[in-house]
């Protein structure tokens, strides 16, 4: 006798590939890129509000770029796209990493209010600085690393903001053409990583879908070669 | 009143109980057909005997002093334990000798995602047997008729490195990348090793190899010393596994690599296509039991049973007409 762990009748690598797609700043970049590919992206592109487009060889799965990681390390989506960003800050998730796909290209920088020194300050009066940012493990992991002590506020929305009224010395936060930061009087003080869009696959299906993964990892990296 | 737990440990209620004790019973029943035997370990030893087996990755997250001031720590697998009592029971003993568990073992979790600090592993042994037969036997010893198992060389890229004379904290860093699979950073840390651009590209090219025979073909045409060796170690597992007609459930695969510092030659990794997770490896850990005072070659393997219990439940879920 044997123990029928599983079936590979039953679940074969069955259905079109799914791909996690980033909603946001990253989705004109990605459905670009996806067309060069030779992905059908019209249905993404059109008015529906749904989430899942079922296609031909792929099906394309649209979510926040910070869930990306986690559908994919699940298996619930076999391949993904988002931000090294994202990837970094979520450093923790069991995904591979296969592809610089080289567009959606930004900073993630420690800025300060321009003009205002309470970064140094707090850094030699109180031996710390307080960041807020929505990256907390990028931030900690930078000042770690650079041998300084923070204490890093986590903050949801415009980050922006805090520094501005009291909430912390400076912030950590990607920055892409940095009008943002002009606009509120902030400045670029450190430049921590250079963050792309990057293409990932669960672990899993990476290994049982290969040929399939191969092959689109191929047609993007055509797509993206410079 | 609710009287909390710690996170990632658990309670099993009778159904799940009923449905997992089913597949202890099978589980143990294809072990024991085979002819491994049974043994259990205590749940906590000497935090310097399980430090033996490999200190920087198998070491116990939850350690503790005992009434006499001893430090004592909960076990992380049963491959140590095993190669403890090998060591201590079996001195003696006829090779190739066999044995399976059952059993809890103990593992720190990250925080907020699901882990479990306690889980099931089943899993068997064989000690004293060489590669490729051992491992070939071990594999067909779990009794996974149906899952598909991934076949690496846990030794391709260490001795790669070596060729390619990459030393240091260098090879740390691709090894780390290795293991992670992150290809972008992989080609990051081979560029700045100081590694031409072919080389970089071969290395790369390499740990995306993976699928039948065919694999093996492929991967000696890139070339090397170091690739000829672990295919031709592939080479004859494989062949063992056509022997015995499991070879078309097998993938042999470039880049597996797994964790635990302890494994050396054949590598294996068990998928079920339903999940996303691995459902469970093991290899072959040659060494090991000389960090205990025999020198035998052995491989084991060991399933996540929670896990295989999910699976069988996606399984059963998908036959059913919805």
């Amino acid at each position: 006798m044997s123990v029928q762990v599983a079936g590979m009748a039953g679940a074969k690598a069955d259905g079109p590939l799914k791909l996690a797609v980033p909603r946001g700043a990253l989705l004109a970049g990605t459905l670009d890129v996806l067309d060069a590919a030779g992905v059908d992206t019209a249905a993404v592109r059109g008015e529906s509000r749904s989430l899942i487009f079922p296609g031909e060889g792929i099906t394309l799965v649209t979510m926040r770029p910070s869930d990306v990681p986690t559908y994919v390390e699940a298996g619930a989506a076999d391949v993904g796209i988002t931000g090294k960003d994202v990837l970094l800050e979520q450093a923790d998730r069991m995904v591979y990493e296969l592809l610089d796909l080289g567009y959606g290209r930004c900073r993630m920088v420690l800025a300060g209010r321009r003009g205002d020194e309470s970064l140094g300050e707090s850094q030699r009066r109180l031996g710390m600085m307080r960041i807020a940012t929505k990256y907390p493990r990028i931030a900690e992991r930078y000042f770690e690393s650079t041998g300084r002590q923070v204490e890093t506020i986590e903050v949801k929305g415009s980050v922006e903001l805090a520094p501005l009224i009291g909430l912390g010395d400076g912030i950590v936060d990607l920055v892409a053409t940095g009008r943002t930061l002009e606009e509120n009087d902030l400045e670029v003080r450190e430049e921590i990583v250079e963050c792309t869009a990057r293409f990932v696959a669960n672990r899993v299906a990476h290994k049982l879908r290969a040929r399939e993964i191969d092959e689109l990892t191929a047609k993007l990296r055509e797509a993206t070669a410079p | 009143m609710i009287h909390p737990i710690p996170p990632g440990t658990r309670d099993i209620l009778p159904d799940e109980m009923r449905e997992l004790r089913r597949l202890h019973r099978a589980m143990i029943e294809v072990f024991e057909t085979r002819d491994y035997g049974e043994v259990a370990t205590p749940s906590i030893e000497y935090d310097e005997v399980l430090a033996r087996g490999d200190g920087r990755t198998a070491a116990s997250a939850y350690r503790f002093f005992d009434e006499r001031g001893d430090l004592l720590a909960l076990r992380s697998d049963m491959t140590v334990p095993i190669a403890r009592l090998v060591a201590s029971r079996y001195a003696d003993a006829e090779w190739p000798l066999r044995l399976c568990y059952l059993a809890n073992a103990f593992r720190a979790v990250r925080p907020q995602r699901g882990q479990m600090r306690e889980f099931a592993q089943a899993g068997v042994e064989l000690i004293g047997a060489p590669a490729p037969a051992g491992t070939v036997e071990t594999l067909d010893a779990a009794g996974l008729d149906r899952a598909v198992i991934g076949l690496g060389d846990a030794d391709l890229y260490r001795q790669l490195l070596t060729e390619l004379e990459v030393e240091g904290e260098a090879r740390d860093a691709i090894l780390e990348r290795l293991a992670t699979h992150d290809l972008v950073g992989l080609e990051v840390e081979l560029s700045q090793a100081g590694l031409a651009a072919e080389q970089v590209d071969t290395c790369v090219a390499l740990s995306q190899l993976r699928g039948g025979r065919e694999v093996l073909d492929q991967a000696r045409a890139i070339g090397g010393a170091a690739v000829e060796r672990a295919t031709a170690r592939l080479g004859e597992t494989f062949g063992a596994l056509e022997e015995r007609g499991v070879a078309e459930r097998v993938r042999v695969d470039l880049g597996l690599l797994r964790d635990l510092g302890y494994y050396s030659g054949a590598i294996l990794e068990v998928y079920d296509p339903a999940i996303g997770h691995v459902l469970g490896g093991g290899g072959r850990y040659d060494g090991l039991l000389k960090r205990f005072g025999i020198d035998l070659p052995a491989a084991g393997f060991a399933l996540y049973l929670e896990r295989v219990h999910v699976a069988q439940m996606e399984e059963s879920r998908r036959e059913e007409p919805s």
